[in-house]
C-alpha cells in the first residue's frame, strides 16, 4: 500500500512548522485557520521547501531524510501539485499545460491522452484554448486533468476550489472523490470548507500554529464544528 | 547626401544588439536569483555604462580587448585582425553601451513570472534548464524583446566609446553620430539634420515598439 509518511520541522522566522502524518491512499483533508502551516507542509513534502529536520516516504521510496543527507529534487518526486491560484502556463493552450508532465508518455501518444483526460472532465472544448479565456471552472478542471497526467503516486491540491462557488465546488469534489478511488494514490487536500472536507476526507487532520491538534475521521474531528474559527 | 553611415551603423547595432540580448539576458537570469553572492554590487557593476562617462567606457573596453590584453591578443591570434579599431571594436563598444538597458528590461520581465509557474513546472517533472527554457523564457519572451529594443536604440546612437575603441572610420566610413558631429564640424547643416531625424526616427520608433511590448507583457499577467 503507498502511502505518504511525512515529518516536517520547519521554522520561518517566528514561525514554527511542527507536523507528524501518515495520509493512506485517499483523502486527507487538511485544515486549519490562515497561516497555519497547511500550504507550508505541502510544499515540505513536494520538495519546494526545505525543513530543518524531516522524514518523506512515499510508500517504500525515500524523498527526504535531513538525517540521512537525502533530498530528492521536486522533479524526481512522482507527485502532482494543483496550487491556489492554479498556476495554468499561460502561454500554453490547454492541451500544451496537460501535455507538460508526460515524461513517461511516447510523444506520439501525448496529444491522444491528454485530449481524452480533458474530455475526462468535461473541458474538450478548451484543448486549443489558452488560459486567460478559462473561467474559474473551466480552468480547475484543466488543472485537475495536468496534474493526473503525470499519473502521480501522490497528489497534493492547496485550496483549488477555494474561489468557487458552491454548485461548482460540488461537481468538482465528487470528480476529485471519483478519480482518486481510481488512482488509490494518497491525496493530500488543504481546505478552509467544513462542508467540503465532510463531503470528501477519509481523513480529517486540523493543524493550528504550526502543529496537529485533531485527526481521525471526518464525524470525528469535524463533530459539532461548523467552522473553522470555532 | 550618403546613407552608408546610417548602414554601417545599423550592421554595428544590429549585431550588438544580439550579443547584448544573450549576454544581458544570462545576466539578468543571474540577477534575478536571490540567492547570488553581492548582488547588488554585480548589478552596480553591470549597470555603470549608463553613468559613466563615454571615454572612461570607452577607455575600459579598449583595457578590455586592446592589442596589449589577453582578449585581445587570443582575438589576434585567432583571427589576424585587432578588436581595436575595427568593426568589431564597434561592435563590442556599442554592445557593453546597450548592456544595462538590455539587463534592467529583462529583469523586470523575469521578476514579474509567478514563482508558481515555475514551482509548478518543476511538480510536473522539469528539470531546470526544461524550466529555463519552457517556461521562463517563452513568458520573459516579450521583455527580452523589449530589452533588445531599446538595446538597439542605444547602440544606434553610440559615439563615445564607439570613437575610442573603434576610431573616427571603419573602412572610410564614420558611424551615423560620428557622421553627424564630422557634417557639422564642416558645416553641412543640411546633412546634419537629415541623419539626425533618420536616427531620431528610427531610435523613437524602437523605443515606441518596446513601450507596446512592456505594456502586452503587463497585461498579460
Amino acid at each position: 500500500m503507498t502511502e505518504l509518511v511525512a515529518m516536517i520541522e520547519l521554522a520561518r522566522g517566528d514561525f514554527r512548522l511542527s507536523v507528524d502524518l501518515t495520509c493512506p491512499p485517499g483523502i486527507t483533508c487538511v485544515m486549519g485557520p490562515s497561516g497555519s502551516g497547511k500550504s507550508t507542509f505541502l510544499a515540505a513534502v513536494a520538495g519546494l521547501a526545505t525543513p530543518e529536520r524531516g522524514r518523506v516516504r512515499l510508500g517504500g521510496e525515500v524523498w527526504l531524510d535531513r538525517d540521512r543527507g537525502i533530498d530528492v529534487p521536486v522533479h524526481a518526486r512522482r507527485l502532482s501539485y494543483v496550487f491556489q491560484g492554479l498556476a495554468l502556463f499561460p502561454h500554453m493552450t490547454a492541451l500544451g499545460n496537460v501535455q507538460y508532465g508526460m515524461h513517461d508518455v511516447p510523444r506520439a501518444e501525448r496529444g491522444v491522452k491528454a485530449a481524452a483526460l480533458l474530455e475526462r472532465l468535461g473541458v474538450a472544448h478548451l484543448a486549443r484554448r489558452r488560459p486567460r479565456t478559462f473561467s474559474g471552472g473551466e480552468a480547475q478542471r484543466v488543472a485537475l486533468a495536468r496534474a493526473l497526467a503525470r499519473s502521480p503516486q501522490l497528489i497534493l491540491l492547496d485550496e483549488p476550489f477555494s474561489a468557487l462557488d458552491r454548485e461548482l465546488r460540488a461537481q468538482l469534489t465528487a470528480l476529485v472523490r471519483e478519480l482518486v478511488a481510481e488512482l488509490r494514490v494518497p491525496l493530500v487536500h488543504v481546505t478552509h470548507s467544513v462542508a467540503e472536507a465532510r463531503l470528501l476526507a477519509d481523513q480529517v487532520v486540523r493543524i493550528e500554529r504550526g502543529g496537529v491538534v485533531a485527526r481521525g475521521t471526518p464525524a470525528e474531528v469535524l463533530a459539532n464544528v461548523t467552522s473553522l474559527d470555532e | 547626401m550618403t546613407w552608408q553611415p546610417l548602414w554601417l551603423s545599423f550592421e554595428i547595432a544590429s549585431l550588438a544588439t544580439v550579443l547584448a540580448v544573450v549576454m544581458g539576458t544570462a545576466f539578468a537570469l543571474l540577477l534575478s536569483w536571490r540567492r547570488l553572492p553581492a548582488r547588488d554590487l554585480f548589478d552596480a557593476v553591470i549597470s555603470a555604462p549608463l553613468v559613466l562617462p563615454p571615454t572612461v567606457l570607452g577607455y575600459y573596453i579598449l583595457v578590455m580587448v586592446g592589442n596589449s590584453s589577453a582578449l585581445g591578443r587570443a582575438w589576434e591570434a585567432l583571427t589576424g585582425s585587432t578588436i581595436v579599431f575595427s568593426f568589431t571594436g564597434a561592435v563590442i563598444a556599442a554592445a557593453v553601451g546597450s548592456l544595462p538597458l538590455v539587463v534592467r528590461t529583462v529583469r523586470v520581465a523575469l521578476e514579474a513570472i509567478d514563482p508558481n509557474l515555475i514551482a509548478a513546472a518543476r511538480t510536473l517533472g522539469a528539470r531546470p534548464p526544461r524550466v529555463l527554457i519552457t517556461v521562463v523564457l517563452p513568458l520573459a519572451g516579450p521583455g527580452i524583446v523589449a530589452g533588445g529594443m531599446m538595446g538597439f536604440a542605444r547602440a544606434l546612437g553610440d559615439y563615445g566609446a564607439t570613437l575610442m575603441v573603434a576610431g573616427a572610420k571603419i573602412d572610410g566610413v564614420p558611424t551615423a553620430s560620428i557622421f553627424v558631429m564630422d557634417q557639422l564640424l564642416g558645416g553641412h547643416d543640411e546633412q546634419v539634420f537629415a541623419m539626425s531625424a533618420a536616427t531620431t526616427a528610427f531610435g523613437v520608433a524602437m523605443l515606441y515598439l518596446a513601450n507596446r511590448l512592456t505594456r502586452r507583457v503587463r497585461a498579460e499577467r
